[in-house]
């Protein structure tokens, strides 16, 4: 006999940092479905930019997600700079690309530290989140600031770098290479990882495109899609960089083409420094003429999309955001239903949700009585025993 | 200054609230935790339930779906209990105040719960580790005080 069970997730545990709802249907130890409630954090940002003028906006963006602060006003910078018709200068693409990577590699080594956690390696968990610590500090001596940089503005960038501080972040990111490749290395290698990431959370090359899953979402699927190469901005085009994906579909794909992306990420930002030219940093934009387009960028959990139309004023008229986990949620339909629920903690995990970015949630409860059976704590700490137990057996 | 204030000085124990953060306060907090600041060396470690709180550490402007949820962590926390408001949007929305999905900031939401709650503003858009840390150093003052 089928006996349904509801349990929710969220919206307030201590793991995740931010607000976030499941409610996973589960039949004895399978998930049969999953469902999402969402507004906790709703901010209201697409309606907030109309009141504020196209040079402010970009401050405005840049909070939709601290983690991709990077990406959102770029994204929305290459928007309006396709309204103005605006020729960015060398400089500032190159500028761009290194803040850019900077964030990609810091993106990734938190993740990677709180898949760790939630398997119960608190280990990765602790030195992920040390050697991302010195990528902070290359932002700090590029921007000014450890996570919100405040870096793109209309025609180009806002602050120059002088070649000491571009040293200083060629030698950051040259000493993170190491540890990285020692990262990766430690889970490419790890038997227990293998049992507990390999076969989990699979996501087919079907589903993920039908789902227009983005990102390392999509690129663990087998779907090479990575709008850097595929529509390039900034300077990607003119750097030799490859784009890295796995055909499973797993949680291992995707938790491998984030450390191999970051490793890459390192190299782009070798290659920029060397090849930065001179010059200006900034074309003086005028006025914005009427007029609509999108920008869009890859963010390191995919792409992230923006459309803005200007009617002449100083005020755009209307600003679309859509962030990559808005694609990259809906694929838990396909990717946590007939998985243990021990399971379920690092596939919610596996595609990197950011929900100030999407504004969702998730949860579980008993579906006669209505009574919470789990909280997500009680997730991660029966992902946590699936792990000893593997490891006791290995 | 009771025996029972003294031990609290030596183990704060923090429930961080995120009631509608872009994450990057959110980060930080997570950040105190790790090696580089490692704020387990002075007793505080992040805890599961408000209920063994001593310290609500709240990032975020306090959306309106979020405000009845915060004001109910509010009253489970086993009093005193200090609340951080964490970053700009903490302390006064930010950029957000004319937003239309606001709530009231979040001092105000808890001060209508409790008019003499302990509230600590920790200004920033995101603060740094350090400037967290030497909030709750300014907290152990006001315990001080009890």
């Amino acid at each position: 006999m089928s006996h349904k069970t509801m349990i929710n997730i969220g919206p307030f545990h201590p793991l995740q940092e931010e607000a976030e709802f499941f409610q996973l249907y589960v039949d004895g130890e399978r998930v049969v479905d999953v469902d999402v409630r969402i507004s906790y954090n709703h901010r209201g940002i697409e309606k907030l930019d109309e009141s504020k003028t196209f040079d402010q906006v970009p401050f405005v963006v840049e909070r939709v997600c601290g983690i991709c602060s990077a990406s959102h006003p770029l994204a929305y910078v290459q928007a309006v700079e396709d309204i103005a018709h605006v020729q960015v200068p060398e400089r500032a693409l190159y500028l761009r690309t290194i803040v850019n990577e900077l964030e990609r590699i810091h993106s990734h080594l938190l993740w990677v530290g709180l898949a760790g956690h939630f398997l119960g390696y608190n280990t990765v968990f602790m030195w992920a989140w040390k050697y991302r610590e010195p990528i902070l500090d290359a932002l700090e001596v590029a921007t000014g600031s450890r996570v919100n940089y405040a870096n793109c503005k209309i025609g180009g960038v806002r602050r120059d770098m002088t070649d000491e501080q571009l040293k200083e972040i060629d030698r950051l990111a040259t000493e993170s290479y190491g540890p990285v490749e020692m990262l990766t290395k430690a889970v490419i290698d790890d038997p227990v990882l293998h049992a507990r990431l390999k076969n989990v959370g699979v996501l087919s090359k079907a589903d993920a495109r039908a789902y227009g899953a983005t990102g390392p979402t999509g690129r663990g699927s087998g779907l090479p899609i990575d709008v850097r190469r595929d529509d390039p901005y900034a300077a990607y085009d003119r750097i030799d960089w490859q784009v890295h994906y796995e055909e499973s579909g797993d949680v291992f794909a995707k938790a491998k083409v984030r450390l191999l992306e970051t490793l890459e990420a390192v190299k782009i930002i070798q290659r920029a420094v060397r090849a930065i030219p001179g010059g200006e940093i900034d074309a003086k934009v005028q006025n914005i003429p009427p007029g609509e387009a999108v920008g869009h960028v890859e963010a390191p959990r995919g792409e992230t999309f923006h459309y803005v139309r200007s009617d002449g004023s100083n005020y755009p008229v209307r600003h679309k955001v859509r962030a990559p986990s808005f694609n990259n949620i809906p694929t838990f339909k396909a990717s946590c239903i007939g998985q243990e629920i021990a399971d379920v903690a690092i596939t919610l995990a596996s595609v990197d949700p950011c929900y100030s970015c999407t504004e969702r949630m998730c949860a579980a409860v008993d579906a006669e009585s209505g009574r919470r059976m789990f909280d997500f704590a009680q997730l991660v700490k029966l992902s946590q025993e699936k792990t000893q137990r593997l490891r006791r057996q290995l | 200054m009771a025996v029972k204030h003294w031990a609290l000085k030596k183990s704060l124990w923090v429930y961080h609230v995120n009631t509608g953060a872009c994450n990057n306060c959110d980060i930080e907090v997570l950040d105190l935790l790790t090696p580089r600041f490692d704020i387990e060396r002075f007793g505080m470690i992040l805890v599961g339930s408000p209920r063994h709180a001593d310290v609500l550490a709240v990032t975020g402007t306090c959306t309106r779906q979020a405000m009845p949820r915060l004001q109910e962590l509010y009253r489970q926390a086993a009093k005193p209990v200090v609340v951080l408001a964490i970053g700009s949007c903490a302390g006064a929305q930010g950029i957000f105040t004319e937003a239309y999905h606001m709530g009231s900031p979040v001092d105000e939401t808890i001060r209508a719960v409790d008019p003499n709650a302990i509230i600590a503003y920790v200004p920033g858009c995101p603060p740094k580790p350090e400037a967290m840390i030497a909030a709750v150093v300014k907290a152990w003052d006001v315990i001080d005080t009890l």
